[in-house]
């Protein structure tokens, strides 16, 4: 297995060019090499390393954006003023992933194109609204992240030819606050029971203008919960508003029941119980930064 | 191969490496740094934590080219000038070292922390060590010194946590850390895969893969060819006995007719490299039956099941094991109330960090005629020529890997060595063979040293596990809390091969009236064959089974009763002159009554509620206690062989060595022995040097379990010492002076003949604080109190390690850890799928120590290595129970089922975590 550290883009995608799909862009490659190593995933050829990129190492502000690069850890995310106050559910979410030794070195990036079900960061992310860049040999182009999930471990962007190699959000502003909450349990099997993340903005006459919600896992990819945060519109964050949205993910989510992580019923008494937190805590951090 | 260039401990590497190298494998294998150590390959355990540029990293998949330019600090470079950094010395200071396999990890992480930290201005927290090190494991601290450790050297000024102890001697009674501590936080401590031979070949097992069947054929024609294989073997090349076993030869070497196990061994490859012995494996083609598997104790015993050893008269029935004493029946007819309930334990695994290695190195090996060194004059160590078939291994049992690999061998047991390496945690579970023989074989056809190392995954499901019992507990008591009568049964799976099945569930049988006083006493132990993984010893030998059992059972009848927990268990507990239920009078040396008081009295302080509530949190104390014998007992012989050198040095005075092949895996016995030997000749302990488990240079000291070594090898040391001491007036410089004691502990009664069945009882109480989430069923464990009557603390400092470390293991027994086998084939195949604490889940522990002195033990000491983690899973449940008003009667608690329980206002819950099927019917008094 060759192992490439392209310094730039345009390396990196002439890179996997040359190897015509049998090479793998990698960010920290904390899940990928442990599979590999384990011998579950059989080696590629080479792995095209984007942690090391030009640029892409930074997280920045610009154009209204919080812009995350792929290189950038979670660590770097859970330490960074501008994410914690400005999208506190993303260094929320960014915190619980693996432990200390796998967060200073896998990424956002990795995670999201990872597209696993209830990939914490990508939870926190999509929240947010957050948005994803991704080169390939026709150019750049930006999509929102929710729509990038194939399926479990399965991602629409091609990561033996693509790269992904920004992530943005718009950052929290005045009025408007984020949380997020996981519920594991604590036998072998490091997956999270359930994710959840949220958005919330207030109007001035204290009702929610917005709501975002990343929920995870639901279903065979990270939920980017629109029904439920379309009826938090438009009405005053109290408990019972909470409590309504709690059984509107109900009825849109399909539980299941995965062996020795959580009986249905479980999961569906945490949404219960954790969704109305989560957005009782993004309203009164709304409410706090007004 | 690429060019790698980065700079390690402030050197600046520049080598040709192949890209696909891990940072882990460069450190250990190219650059020689073996201070750094590998425990999963999975990113899961943290012991291979190094700094990358002063961040903390899991190197074992780190790819290496990714540190390219990078640099690298390793344990190694931490005491680069001969001093120690402070987080050494404070891990030293603190005895927040034991087996030492992690400590360079934990080291390392605590570094990346305290840097941070300063660069930040900010002191360091215990929250922030918690949170630094969630994923840094350690299996044998209990985490509790290491928090203090970091906390000093963050430059706080705490005090290594010990306690209140007698009066010490010059040298007994002494905290002082563990003689080899020293290298282990310099990371210059070898384990066995850090040791490394001219010539050497690596080597793979090929395991069955599938739990039961028989062998039509095996082919190897195709591993044999592959180049770089340098030797094959199945069955049918091994010179001697097929077959090996600690008390029953049951067990095959390479198996030839059938495999009863996912795990067993049938053929095995000796290669140029890991690589091409790995892919040699996947050539050999066997042909097999597959047969129905038994995949549960009591299905074991039933008329049809699938039979696992054909030649067995009893069909899966192991061994009936009985304990009667007075009439059951009359017992129960004084009862005025009864408390029946069937519970179930799981599975459970070691999780020693250091997964099994050997190395094998073949009669006549000179490292010189492999391109490398000999040294003419050394009669040790790996540059001396080896004239015997010599094994490296990291075992509890030295001796008997010897005689099992001479047998294997078909040679005399004189003709084969074994020099105990450091072991990397143990727990019981390193006593079976492990890859001992295999690579004994192996050296001998290949004519090279041969080193058999199991990958995480490969120990998961190779050695044996602690037993998954079921067990119906019936107990009596009168209205005012005497306890009339205790009838049991019990089913221990054993899985496949008996190992120490027989023994450990005798101990869980012989226990299961807890340390009380009962009259009247039935209790029915069927032991059987299984096609699951085997079981044997671990930690607490049964009797952290049934103490769960008889703790949660004591508990439900002090509340049918409406006595406090505690003054029923004081009523009842075994005192001198009270007798056991095997029949066993107490003549000393009984201190459990002064544990009780000890726990509760710091318990109950002036704001002592049993229980609160703080919102949706719910707070309660739970309260269990624990026996456990001393040595082997039940009339086996037990003894140990010491040998004691002494002579006058010309810079320190008088100086001993102590030698004996008793087991070091982080207890602490070097420390022990040398005290004990130090005080006979009343000299300072550092004065006495230990060697530990070389046959051919150190006596037997018999195995390291049973709690025993500090009674047995102390007992020796300590005769073998006086000999010596009484001889020093005559010693003139530059003589030598050298005693042997065989040491033999006073006899015991087999079990069913009344009298002593062991020569001394430890006893325990412990108190835990749980906290109880109220909308999840999440469980936390805030705090133990413990005490501990260990007869004399002979070194206060490993001593409180042994106490912390054991604790925690039972509050994973409780709360996070079950093997999981479905149809004989382990779900948990990884150790991602096998939680031990963390050490987010470690309690806070206030430990005391009862020294209630035992006549016969050295200084009065009795065993303590077992103790701590017996009672602690009970406590904790009758927390839950007392926080909750339900009941858990299966390990591990599941919160998913706890959490439902409570809101259907459920007052007992059958399963545990990972339990597929309910509690089966258990008749009491049934015969198989």
């Amino acid at each position: 297995m060759n192992y490439h550290t392209p310094a730039t883009v345009r390396e990196a995608l002439a890179v996997l060019h040359s190897y015509d799909g049998r090479a793998r862009v990698v960010g920290g490659g904390t899940d990928l090499l442990v599979e590999t190593r384990r011998g579950i995933r059989r080696p590629f050829d080479a792995v095209v390393d984007a942690s090391r990129i030009d640029g892409l190492r930074e997280i920045t502000e610009s154009d209204g954006h919080i812009i995350i690069g792929c290189g950038v850890t979670h660590t770097e995310i859970v330490d960074n003023p501008i994410i914690r106050k400005h999208g506190q559910c993303l260094a929320e979410s960014c915190g619980v992933i693996g432990g200390p030794q796998v967060r200073n070195v896998g990424t956002l990036a990795g995670n999201v194109a990872h597209a696993l079900p209830a990939g914490d960061g990508t939870i926190g992310l999509l929240a947010l609204g957050g948005e994803v860049e991704i080169a390939g040999q026709d150019g750049t182009r930006w999509m929102p992240a929710k729509d990038t999930f194939k399926g479990p471990g399965r991602s629409h962007i091609d990561r033996q030819r693509e790269l992904l190699t920004r992530l943005r959000f718009r950052p929290t502003g005045e009025n408007e606050g984020s949380a997020f909450h996981r519920v594991m349990r604590p036998q072998g099997l490091c997956l999270p029971i359930i994710s959840m993340a949220a958005r919330i903005a207030l109007a001035h006459d204290g009702s929610i203008s917005h709501a975002g919600i990343g929920m995870g896992p639901v279903g065979p990819v990270p939920w980017f919960a629109e029904p439920v945060a379309n009826t938090l519109v438009g009405v005053p964050p109290v408990p019972e508003h909470f409590d309504r949205a709690a059984e509107v993910a109900l009825e849109h989510v399909a539980l299941r029941e995965s062996k020795y992580r959580a009986t249905r019923e479980y999961r569906e008494t945490m949404i219960r119980t954790w969704l109305p937190v989560i957005l009782g805590t993004a309203a009164e951090r709304a409410g706090a930064s007004r | 191969m690429s060019r790698l260039q980065m700079t390690v401990n402030g050197a600046a590497i520049d080598i040709d490496v192949p890209e696909s190298r891990y940072l882990s494998e460069v450190l250990r294998e190219d650059l020689r740094l073996t201070g750094t150590k590998v425990g999963c390959a999975e990113a899961e355990c943290g012991i291979c934590t190094v700094l990358v540029d002063g961040t903390p990293v899991v190197s074992c998949v780190y790819p290496a080219f990714k540190a390219a330019g990078s640099t690298v600090e390793t344990i190694e470079g931490l005491s680069r000038d001969g001093g120690l950094h402070t987080l050494q010395q404070a891990f030293l200071d603190h005895g927040a070292v034991q087996c030492g396999i992690c400590t360079p990890g934990l080291i390392m992480t605590a570094k990346g922390l305290l840097d941070r930290s300063k660069s930040r201005g900010k002191a360091v927290t215990e929250q922030d060590i918690r949170t630094a090190l969630k994923d840094s494991y350690c299996r044998c601290t209990g985490y509790q010194s290491v928090i203090n450790a970091i906390l000093q050297a963050s430059g706080q000024d705490v005090a290594p946590y010990l306690p209140e102890t007698r009066a010490p001697g010059i040298a007994v009674g002494k905290a002082a850390p563990n003689p080899n501590a020293l290298a282990k936080i310099r990371g210059s401590a070898r384990f066995t895969d850090d040791y490394s031979f001219p010539g050497m070949l690596y080597a793979r097992t090929k395991r069955a893969g599938i739990p039961h069947a028989r062998i039509r054929s095996i082919n190897t024609d195709a591993a044999r060819a592959l180049e770089g294989v340098r030797a094959v073997l199945t069955h049918a090349d091994i010179p001697g006995r097929n077959g090996h076993g600690v008390v029953t030869i049951d067990w095959p070497v390479l198996c030839g007719r059938k495999v009863r196990y996912v795990g067993d061994a049938v053929a095995i490859v000796a290669a140029d490299s890991e690589r091409i012995a790995a892919e040699a494996i996947e050539l050999i083609d066997i042909d097999y039956e597959e047969l129905p598997a038994v995949s549960d104790a009591i299905a074991a015993l039933a008329a049809d099941a699938p039979q696992v050893h054909d030649e067995r008269p009893d069909g899966n029935l192991l061994k009936h094991i009985k304990v009667n004493k007075g009439d059951i029946d009359r017992g129960f007819a004084e009862a005025d109330v009864i408390v029946d309930r069937t519970y179930r334990t799981p599975t459970t695994e070691h999780l020693f960090l250091e997964p099994e290695c050997s190395i094998g190195i073949p009669a006549g090996y000179d490292p010189a005629e492999f391109g490398g060194t000999r040294d003419p004059a050394a009669v040790r160590g790996e540059t001396a020529k080896h004239e015997k078939t010599t094994i490296y291994v990291g075992s509890q049992i030295p001796y008997t890997d010897r005689d099992q690999a001479a047998a294997a061998l078909g040679v005399e047991p004189d003709r084969v060595r074994v020099v105990a390496t450091l072991m990397g945690g143990g727990f019981g579970g390193k006593e079976d063979i492990a890859g001992q023989i295999h690579v004994a074989l192996l050296a001998e056809a290949s004519g090279r040293p041969v080193k058999m190392l199991y990958s995480r995954q490969e120990s998961l499901l190779v050695h044996p596990k602690r037993h998954a019992t079921v067990i119906r507990m019936k107990t009596g008591a009168t209205s005012d809390g005497q306890l009339t009568a205790v009838q049991a049964t019990l089913y221990g799976d054993g899985g496949a091969y008996a190992s120490l099945s027989e023994k450990v569930l005798t101990r869980a049988t012989t226990h299961a009236t807890g340390p009380y006083a009962v009259p009247n006493v039935k209790v029915d132990c069927f032991a059987t064959y299984t096609n699951n993984v085997p079981c044997g010893a671990f930690r607490g030998f049964g009797v952290t089974q049934s103490c769960f059992a008889v703790e949660s059972n004591m508990d439900i009848l002090a509340d049918r009763l409406d006595i406090d927990p505690v003054v029923l268990r004081q009523r009842n507990a075994l005192r001198v002159g009270s007798e056991t239920s095997t029949g066993q009078v107490m003549r000393e040396s009984a201190g459990l009554r002064d544990c009780i008081d000890k726990v509760v009295g710091d318990m109950r302080d002036e704001n002592f509620r049993w229980s609160w509530d703080e919102g949706d949190r719910r707070f309660a104390w739970g309260f269990a206690v624990g026996y456990k014998n001393t040595g082997l007992g039940g009339g086996a012989p037990d003894k140990a062989e010491a040998e004691v050198e002494a002579w006058q040095d010309p810079d320190r005075g008088l100086v001993a060595e102590v030698r004996i092949s008793s087991a070091e895996m982080g207890q602490g016995l070097p420390g022990v022995l040398a005290a004990c030997a130090a005080e006979e000749l009343g000299i300072e302990r550092d004065k006495v040097n230990v060697l530990l488990g070389d046959t051919d240079f150190c006596p037997d000291g018999g195995p390291t379990t049973a709690s025993r070594q500090s009674f047995v090898s102390g007992n020796a040391a300590r005769h073998a010492a006086r000999e010596l001491a009484g001889r020093l007036s005559a010693l003139t410089p530059g003589e030598r002076i050298k005693a042997r004691h065989e040491y033999w502990a006073p006899k015991t009664q087999p079990l069913g003949t009344g009298g002593d069945m062991h020569v001394a009882f430890s006893f325990c109480a412990q108190a835990a604080l749980c906290e109880i989430d109220r909308c999840t069923g999440e469980v936390a464990v805030h705090k133990v109190i413990a005490a501990h009557d260990v007869g004399r603390a002979l070194n206060p400092l490993t001593l409180e390690g042994q106490i912390e470390g054991g604790i925690v293991m039972g509050v994973g027994y409780a709360l996070t850890e079950h093997y999981i086998q479905e149809d004989s084939s382990p779900w948990t195949n990884v150790m991602a799928r096998y939680k031990t604490p963390s050490i987010t889940h470690a309690p806070r522990i206030v430990s005391h120590v009862v020294e209630d002195t035992v006549a016969s033990g050295p200084f009065g000491a009795k065993g303590v290595g077992e103790l701590p983690s017996i009672p602690t899973a009970p406590a904790i449940c009758n927390a839950i129970y007392r926080a909750t008003g339900v009941r858990m009667r299966s390990l591990p608690v599941d919160q998913d089922q706890l959490l439902r329980a409570m809101n259907a206002e459920a007052t007992e819950v059958e399963l545990g975590w990972g339990d597929r099927v309910a509690i089966p019917e258990i008749r009491l008094g049934e015969e198989h």
